[in-house]
């Protein structure tokens, strides 16, 4: 990351298949990964479902999308910051989230987790940092 | 300062599209710079200039193209997004055996580094949308 990257983060407010804001949020997240600024993702609301492991579209007639989440950590979207009052409200736990993980090229490739559960406070706090946030 | 203005609603259907207009109008008449109007989702339908509302109502394509000309404004409608709804130029029709275009006057297709470029540039990001 080269000095005087920008903080951009994507927040992520939608269900998957609903509506279109969550598949083209991701294209953005990806084209953006190669312009090598500090890049983060925020999961809320229902937001936190785009992350549910076995999705399954097949009946819907629906694009499945999800393994794209598992790519981020090869474009260096390593940061997957998810509300965890969002979760609890929707009866969700870590336990129902996607693994994704990337490996820590400052760590010996160790592979690590992409998600962190955070609350809202936390959430409020990593925001104000930011100075870019583009929410879908 | 200078903005980035992101518009994620189609015109009509949603607000954003005029409060995004009247915005950039207002930060230009504050002396302010705009950097970008990025258009995504549903947004590039404020760039098709088959619209035709009715006639005692606001022709926002037409109103974005007046404002663009005026203050040299760069509108990019995103491709990926366009292309989905149906929003094409001479350059995408031909690439894509389409018999016609319809990007409107002051509009320019173009990829969403653009956008991201424009989250860099700008002062400040603005989003539009729902």
């Amino acid at each position: 990351m080269g000095n005087g990257a920008k903080k951009f983060m994507y927040v992520n407010r939608r269900a998957p298949y609903g509506t279109i804001y969550a598949l083209e949020g991701l294209e953005v997240v990806l084209i953006g990964a190669a312009f090598d600024q500090d890049v983060s993702m925020a999961f809320v609301d229902d937001g936190v479902f785009q992350l549910k492991k076995g999705q399954d579209t097949g009946e819907s007639n629906m694009k499945n999308f999800s393994p794209t989440y598992h790519a981020l950590g090869d474009y260096e979207v390593t940061k997957l910051y998810v509300d965890r009052e969002s979760l609890g409200e929707r009866g969700l736990s870590q336990d129902d989230l996607m693994e994704l993980t990337y490996e820590d090229e400052d760590d010996d490739y160790k592979e690590k987790p992409s998600i962190r559960i955070v609350d809202r406070k936390e959430l409020m706090k990593l925001m104000e940092e930011q100075d870019v946030i583009l929410n879908f | 300062m200078k903005f980035g203005i992101l518009v994620n609603e189609g015109p009509y259907q949603h607000q954003a599209a005029d409060t995004a207009l009247n915005f950039t109008k207002a930060a230009l008449q504050k002396g302010h710079e705009i950097e970008r109007v990025f258009f995504y989702h549903d947004g590039v339908n404020n760039g098709t200039r088959l619209t035709t509302p009715p006639q005692d109502d606001r022709n926002i394509v037409k109103l974005w193209g007046e404002l663009a000309k005026e203050h040299d404004l760069d509108l990019v409608v995103c491709v990926a997004a366009a292309q989905r709804r149906g929003i094409v130029d001479q350059d995408e029709a031909k690439r894509h055996g389409k018999n016609a275009d319809n990007i409107a006057d002051g509009f320019r297709i173009s990829g969403l580094g653009q956008l991201i470029e424009m989250g860099i540039k700008s002062d400040r990001l603005m989003v539009f949308g729902d």
